[in-house]
């Protein structure tokens, strides 16, 4: 079975890299052009990289087993060897992974089919199936065995899953973009985290919390508030319970971006919690000079001494020494100076920056605590850490491509910061795996609080251009180059052929799938209705309306967008203009809040709060089911 | 075919027979010791819409705040903290997540564990921010607004709204909502009593025989009264409140309650809440009253002299006086909650915890003299036949 595995996996590798490697060069005649390469055909070479994102070591440490996010594959590595025995297909974009307290089962959430891969670890074959929310991330195995909780990211709760009758038992609401899931070692409390900030008021510092499960109860028993948190990432216990750490982003967003080197754009941390800590404390693990982007994976070593955080913009493994930390935070405690925004206090519990592979992501210790797993998504390894020396012993190769093609190497240029000024932040800070951040920056140095502007989704670009909330860049070289370059990063600039790449990337981002429609494309009786208002030419009076005022005119073509800018009313005193970028409306449900500066929190409050005159559509002459209604139409969108 | 009408007496003779020890048993009635909260102790105001009891946990809605009671100590969540509005109106458990909704006159709230989000008219698919009665059912949240009802399915975010364009709900201000796994009842007022088939997914109406008249020509031939205040659909068998007296409906035959014929202290009803399928309690403006099938006790400062009172009427319509040291807040009752034997009321003048004297035993008795006394009733009517 796994020889078949393997040779299968050979075939797939010999079809994935000819190919790639032709168009690889096919791209870089092209590249001085600095056109993106076409979506399609590059989608389907990315699809053959692996993208290792996530691990879970079998109960006897033997078997490593990997969750490969590209390649719909979980990969199975027998760590005596470090060579890869089995490949097991999953879902489509697989992103998370739990074992059964027997070791005998393995679970596999799958993104993109929203649903989990119930593995058998003795055959390696997937054995059932299981339905759950939105996005499903990460997922844990209670202590009992019988429970399933998994963080569904789109729909922004946790499924509480019977593992007998594979029945979803009920939802619990969690943080906005749920994602991340931790048991405690005693089995009572399972934290998650989640990755956009919840709803807030406009302008306003952003909020995060911390989710705290009940296993008995099986319910939501306290949120812990992260204030101006936004992204937050892993979430990991010590082994004695009393300390809790959590990876996010600090972002500065309520003040011009253009002050990047006067300070920072986010603040790489920590958030503490737990006996040891008597609340929460976040903590900074960037440097006065040096900032280490995008917190990830964390695990904290049985021995409570060491914690390791993977850095994904940073290619780097950072290593605190847990008394320093703990020592420090009483302190800070003590004394109630807030170290969150302190970039010298890193040097108080910062012992090894651990240089790893490109976008680091899922951090996994051996049962004894001495080695620790590190996935290199966009190098297709593992790393392997000696935790006494904070050296690397080995580097795991999980058999994907051995050539990067243009579309891997503008994918590893979006997930990096190294090209921001001191490494303060990448693309996909902002563009949290590629989506949004929920956030609305202020962007242009024009002044404090003027032309805000919310964060556009990525998905299916081509054929949206211009780009900015004003139309002012025409494509997307402009969009990512110049602009990127000198406006945001403040660094460096970008050669043509990396330019070409990451266009290319940026590009090929897919369109995810719209979960409002049903499984055979038809629409429901309320969103057919609301397709009818959304085409409508006609107010209810039967008099015209004007062909700029109705929603198809602008929201026209595949990406319900006619390209053009205009003012519909939505301006503000202190935008530098009214006109306004026809957005796309692809997935629209999923990109809250809405309107160029985010000021609608919802889609309801487009038309109930910022369409007074009609300039935005024709609105004011429905009657409230029929708002519901044409909202039900564009998610389906 | 008609039972003759000599073996229809020796029936009901024999079935009176076996049923008459329960049927005397009107000194059974639970008895409380009344501890009253007001603002002097913490309650946010002294103006409670509505209580919900969540184990140890007692919510107050009240006009200024929605009130927590948790280890004996007070604590209030106002717009200031979140919600949507400082009038609380009505309020649901999920009993499942543990969640709370909380209809106000500002939008809905959900508290989840601290955690407040709030469902306007202008950020939601809600109908109407005067939200007057909430309930869960499942993954779907039930409200009945001042423009009709509103379903929240919590799983995909959709919102679906009924009013007079899609059900036979002819007036749109709905007060209270009743959702179980296989019915949804609504009281409108001034619109009867809506149905909703969860299988099915139809809605049916039940209206006054009489019409709007406030006269009662036909007493059990139909709901009360077209303006109706609340509703408790209890083991498949629906109770509701009016401003004209209380109805029984259980799927096939109707029984209205009045205080002339009953042992309702008023036909003016704030609240019902039934325990099972015979008993129930009536929030009325002259007292808490419960009735156990059988015999019905009333709970109050006495109307003239404001002293505690408890009033028992039996079987035979006797009233007698049990002497009490303690008494709920107000006669204005809005609602009830249960916590075991004990009970919380809401008032209009405080909050009122209703502490249950004397053994189980008693209750035990209780329950099992109003079975009887349904079955009773069942037995009259197919001898009617």
């Amino acid at each position: 079975m796994r020889l078949e595995n393997q040779l299968h996996g050979r075939a797939k590798w010999i079809a994935t890299v000819i190919p790639a490697v032709a168009l690889t060069f096919v791209l870089m005649l092209l590249a001085p052009a600095a056109k993106p390469a076409s979506p399609q055909s590059e989608e389907a070479v990315n699809q053959h990289y692996l993208s290792p994102i996530e691990m879970a070591l079998s109960p006897d440490g033997r078997f490593l087993y990997v969750v490969c996010q590209a390649s719909d594959e979980m990969r199975v590595v027998d760590l005596a060897s470090g060579t890869v025995v089995s490949n097991v297909p999953v879902g489509h974009v697989p992103r998370g992974i739990a074992l059964s307290r027997d070791g005998r089962q393995i679970y596999v959430t799958n993104a993109w089919s929203d649903t989990v891969s119930v593995i058998d670890a003795a055959t390696l074959t997937v054995v059932r199936t299981l339905p759950t929310g939105f996005e499903p991330t990460g997922i844990v195995c209670d202590k009992s065995g019988k429970t399933l909780y998994v963080a569904n990211r789109l729909s922004s709760d946790i499924s509480v899953i019977d593992v007998n009758t594979g029945q979803e038992i009920k939802r619990l609401l969690a943080g906005r973009g749920a994602s991340y899931l931790a048991l405690s070692a005693d089995g009572k409390w399972i934290y998650a985290t989640h990755i956009y900030p919840n709803a807030g008021a406009f302008r306003t510092q952003p909020n995060s919390e911390i989710t705290v499960i009940d296993t008995v109860r099986q319910a939501v028993v306290e949120r812990k508030r992260l204030h101006n948190a936004a992204g937050v990432f892993h979430v990991a216990l010590s082994s004695d319970g009393k300390l809790g750490v959590a990876a996010q982003l600090r972002p500065k967003n309520l003040i011009p971006l253009a002050h990047v080197e006067h300070g920072w754009a986010f603040g790489d941390s920590l958030t503490l919690f737990g006996d040891d800590i008597g609340g929460t404390l976040q903590v900074p693990i960037d440097e006065l000079d040096r900032y280490y982007a995008l917190p990830w994976g964390v695990a904290i070593t049985p021995d409570k001494l060491k914690l390791f955080v993977t850095t994904a913009g940073s290619q780097s493994v950072t290593v605190i020494d847990v008394q320093k930390l703990l020592t420090f935070a009483r302190t800070r405690r003590e004394s109630s100076r807030n170290p969150a925004n302190d970039l010298s206090a890193s040097a108080n519990y910062v012992t090894a920056r651990i240089p790893v592979g490109r976008n680091p992501r899922g951090a996994l210790l051996s049962q004894d605590g001495k080695r620790l797993y590190v996935a290199n998504r966009l190098d297709d390894n593992i790393s392997v850490i000696d935790t006494s020396t904070d050296k690397i012993t080995s580097t795991i190769d999980l058999g994907g491509p051995k050539t990067i093609n243009a579309l891997r190497r503008g994918e590893q240029l979006f997930f990096t910061a190294d090209y921001a000024f001191q490494g303060q932040f990448g693309c996909a800070n902002c563009h949290l795996d590629a989506t949004i951040d929920g956030l609305q920056w202020d962007l242009e140095p024009d002044g404090f609080g003027r032309d805000i502007v919310d964060n556009r989704s990525l998905e299916s670009l081509a054929g949206t251009e211009p780009f900015k909330w004003n139309g002012g860049n025409p494509d997307m070289p402009t969009e990512c180059g110049p602009r990127t370059e000198k406006f945001f990063y403040r660094s460096q600039s970008y050669t043509p052929q990396q330019l070409t790449d990451l266009v290319s990337f940026v590009y090929s981002l897919p369109y995810r799938p719209n979960r409002y429609r049903l499984p055979n494309g038809d629409l429901t009786p309320a969103q057919e209705r609301g397709k009818a208002i959304f085409e409508r030419t006609k107010y209810k009076s039967g008099k015209p309306i004007p062909e700029k005022n109705q929603c198809a005119y602008c929201h026209s073509g595949p990406k319900y967008t006619n390209q053009q800018q205009v003012d519909v009313g939505t301006g503000k005193s202190t935008d530098r203009s009214p006109v306004i970028d026809v957005p796309q409306l692809s997935n629209v449900a999923y990109s809250a809040p809405y309107l160029h500066d985010g000021s609608a929190r919802s889609l309801e409050e487009i038309w109930t709060v910022f369409n007074p005159k009609d300039t935005h559509g024709v609105s004011n002459d429905l009657r409230k089911e029929e708002l519901n209604d044409l909202i039900e139409y564009l998610k389906t969108l | 075919m008609k039972m003759p009408s000599k073996i229809r007496f020796a029936a009901l003779i024999a079935i009176i027979a076996f049923f008459a020890p329960g049927l005397l048993s009107g000194q059974d009635m639970p008895r409380f010791r009344w501890e009253n909260f007001t603002t002097a102790n913490g309650l946010p105001d002294n103006h409670v819409f509505c209580v919900l009891v969540d184990g140890d946990r007692i919510w107050a809605g009240t006009e200024n705040g929605l009130g927590l009671y948790e280890n004996g100590v007070w604590k209030t969540f106002r717009p200031s903290d979140g919600l949507a509005h400082q009038a609380v109106l009505s309020l649901a458990l999920d009993k499942r997540t543990g969640d709370l909704w909380v209809g106000t006159m500002g939008g809905l709230s959900r508290i989840s564990a601290g955690r407040i989000d709030n469902f306007t008219q202008l950020n939601s698919g809600l109908s109407n921010d005067i939200v007057y009665g909430v309930g869960v059912q499942g993954d779907f949240v039930w409200t009945a607004t001042a423009a009709g009802a509103s379903r929240l399915n919590t799983r995909t975010g959709q919102w679906s709204l009924f009013n007079e364009r899609n059900t036979p709900m002819y007036e749109i201000w709905t007060y209270a909502v009743s959702p179980a796994e296989d019915k949804v009842y609504y009281a409108v007022w001034g619109g009867g009593v809506l149905e909703y088939d969860v299988k099915t997914e139809r809605w049916k109406d039940y209206n006054d025989p009489d019409g709007e008249n406030e006269i009662v020509l036909m007493k059990d031939q139909g709901l009360i009264h077209e303006i109706t205040t609340s509703v408790s659909y209890v083991d498949k068998i629906l109770w509701v409140a009016t401003y004209f007296g209380a109805s029984r409906y259980d799927g096939r035959y109707w029984h209205n309650f009045l205080q002339k014929d009953s042992g309702l202290p008023s036909n003016f009803l704030n609240q019902i809440k039934a325990v099972d399928a015979n008993r129930a309690w009536f929030s009325t403006d002259k007292g808490l009253a419960y009735y156990d099938g059988t015999n019905w006790s009333v709970y109050r400062p006495a109307l003239d002299t404001h002293k505690p009172e408890m009033l028992v009427r039996d079987a035979a319509g006797v009233v007698r006086k049990i002497a009490v040291q303690s008494a709920p807040a107000h006669n204005y009752i809005l609602g009830v909650d249960f916590q075991g034997d004990n009970l919380w009321v809401a008032t209009a003048k405080g909050l009122s915890h209703g502490i249950r004297q004397g053994g189980s035993s008693k209750v035990a008795q209780t329950r099992t003299d109003s079975a009887r006394a349904v079955q009773l009733v069942q037995a009259r009517k197919l001898i009617q036949k």
